[in-house]
């Protein structure tokens, strides 16, 4: 009897299933934890749905431009040609140059303010920097057209002097003249990229600031008591540890730039056209467009710029979820533990 | 004829040990107003192995950062007194910063390779980060040499490629000595190296530790007793007490401070009464 007692109580815990684990989450935490996950879902509902408003309206164009939209550079409502094919090449020439001009700037300030700047000034370029993202848009748009734009012109007509031959600097004048065209040079994607790099600067340099100092101390000491300079720590240790915060913080800046409205829209004089050359006059820029025609249009037009609305917003997004994916991918993390 | 060739066995060359001299004169240190060290003076000889002993927070491993000029990459950590390297002071104005510490090698608690950086390039980063020129045609043998310093050689041979992070706590920590002995220091400090790591390792590294003697000065912190008697010949005993600086109360040959301490702190600390 007793034996067969115990070969029934040594069966029953056989039954090999996971079991259910009660977390045992106190009520607050279930109250938190509940009200936590709704506001987050609540964002993200909010979010979706401004892509899915998009999308509806932006039916009726598609319905009737097809796929040329996406194809047809010229936005003459009146004729029935409207595309987003310039805007959108413009749209990139403007971010390109200004994450050229804002990613060293910002990989500088961020290494300086890092590595080099002496604890006490340390606080202060931090506020100075983040004070940069504090100026509004229209201010730096001000700034780019009435006062940049007049010393740009001539940074954009030695580009096009000494790199002409290569079509992004190329121009339709003689740079050379001793009357030179200078409002060729004015008012292109160049210079509204410089005003939109200011933007991007504050950004970029507070993502790869907030990663170079999490860079491993015990890593840094290894370096600089094998002799390291500073220059070497940073080549050895930041510059390795901090990769995903570089590209992510570039591209986040991307992400702003590619969406930067007023500014744009106060500097550029609007054109139509494919064209490789950023110094040249002349250029459109997807918010820039909907910011300008919006008050104007007809109820068809308001589909077609709300539209070329969705594509910026698709881009943005793609370009911004690689960010995040970059940013979050810490290298020590999934090597080590390889 | 014959008489010349009677002894014919590899005669016994007294070679003096290749490490250096150095010397702590008078070293305090101080974290902001905080003083840590207080007038600590102790030699370190070529050929030996100097173990820092004592109770935690009683300084001995500023005093080890100090040897270096590790201290003062520590934002409000000051200095006084002098350290001398075989006779000059490592801390004269004219002396380059890097240059004294890749003549003084350190390796630390936790071992901290460049996770980045294959085994063979952690090897190698040391001269390529201080700026001396390793041919080519050199760098394998200079991987082969240091490694086998270590101990680590036979285990990692076949995978010089792979990620230095990728090792065992001991084989990283000896990927560490291998990469600070790549340098060719003078003298190495080691700042608890066996506390992060399991019986076999602290085995094999203390075995390491005793075959770079002859080379290498070596100044080791460690909180194992045993260990400071295994692998020491000379000890220095530090001690703080209710908030004071830390000094060293008793420093000689490891078999006295061990055997026949001179005074009764160190008795009670080595003889496991406090601490």
């Amino acid at each position: 009897m007793t034996v067969i007692d115990i070969e029934s109580r040594m069966a029953e815990p056989v039954d090999d299933e996971p079991r259910a684990i009660d977390p045992g989450l106190s009520r607050e935490d279930k109250i938190f934890h509940g009200s936590v996950r709704s506001i987050g879902f609540f964002v993200l509902i909010v979010f979706g749905s401004i892509g899915v408003f998009l999308g509806y309206q932006s039916i009726p164009t598609f319905s009737h431009y097809g796929f040329s939209f996406l194809t047809e550079t010229q936005w003459n409502p009146e004729l029935d040609q409207v595309g987003i094919a310039a805007v959108i090449v413009g749209t990139f020439q403007v971010a390109l140059v200004a994450i050229v001009v804002s990613l060293p700037l910002a990989l500088l300030t961020a290494l300086y303010i890092s590595e080099y700047a002496p604890q006490r000034l340390k606080s202060s370029l931090v506020s100075l920097v983040d004070l940069m993202a504090a100026i509004p848009s229209i201010v730096y748009g001000a700034w780019g057209f009435a006062f940049l734009q007049e010393h740009a012109k001539y940074v954009a007509r030695w580009l096009s002097q000494y790199l002409g031959w290569i079509p992004f600097f190329s121009v339709d004048t003689d740079p050379n003249a001793a009357l030179w065209a200078q409002t060729q040079f004015t008012a292109s994607a160049f210079i509204a990229g410089l005003a939109v790099a200011m933007m991007t600067i504050p950004m970029a340099c507070a993502v790869m600031r907030g990663v170079f100092a999490q860079a491993p101390v015990g890593e840094r000491e290894a370096a600089v008591a094998l002799g390291a300079t500073r220059w070497g720590v940073i080549r050895s240790v930041v510059l390795p540890f901090g990769r995903g915060g570089i590209i992510g913080g570039s591209m986040l800046g991307l992400g702003r730039a590619l969406g930067e409205t007023i500014a744009v829209l106060l500097i550029i004089s609007p054109a139509y056209d494919i064209k490789w050359s950023v110094v040249e006059v002349g250029t459109q820029t997807t918010s820039s467009l909907i910011a300008g025609l919006f008050g104007e249009a007809t109820s068809f037009q308001l589909s077609a710029l709300l539209t070329a609305g969705f594509v910026l917003f698709i881009i943005t997004l793609v370009v911004n979820m690689i960010a995040a994916v970059f940013v979050g991918r810490s290298r020590s993390g999934s090597i080590t533990e390889a | 004829m014959s008489a010349q060739t009677m002894e014919d066995r590899p005669v016994e060359i007294e070679r003096p040990p290749a490490g250096a001299h150095l010397e702590a004169i008078g070293v305090s240190a101080w974290f902001a107003s905080h003083k840590v060290l207080e007038r600590v003076s102790l030699e370190m000889r070529p050929g030996i192995v100097t173990a820092l002993i004592g109770p935690s927070g009683c300084g001995k491993s500023t005093f080890l950062r100090t040897l270096n000029r590790m201290h003062e990459t520590i934002p409000a950590a000051k200095f006084g007194g002098e350290v001398r390297l075989n006779g000059e002071d490592i801390y004269d104005a004219g002396r380059r910063i890097t240059e004294t510490r890749r003549s003084i090698g350190m390796v630390f608690q936790k071992p901290n390779p460049f996770p980045a950086m294959s085994i063979g390039e952690n090897v190698l980063a040391g001269p390529k980060l201080n700026g001396t020129r390793v041919a080519r045609s050199d760098r394998d043998a200079l991987v082969e040499r240091s490694l086998t310093r270590a101990g680590l050689w036979n285990e990692v041979k076949d995978r010089l490629f792979k990620p230095g992070g990728a090792l065992s706590g001991g084989q990283q920590q000896r990927l560490c000595i291998a990469r600070s002995l790549a340098v060719d220091p003078d003298i190495l400090l080691m700042d608890e190296p066996c506390s992060a790591l399991d019986p076999g390792s602290t085995n094999v590294i203390e075995r390491t530790i005793g075959e770079l003697k002859d080379e290498v000065t070596i100044v080791i912190v460690t909180h194992n007793m045993q260990q400071a008697a295994r692998v020491s010949q000379q000890a220095a005993f530090f001690l703080a007490t209710d908030g004071t600086p830390g000094v060293i109360v008793e420093s000689g040959d490891t078999e006295q401070i061990f055997g026949d301490p001179k005074d009764q702190r160190t008795s009670d600390y080595v003889n496991g009464k406090f601490g």
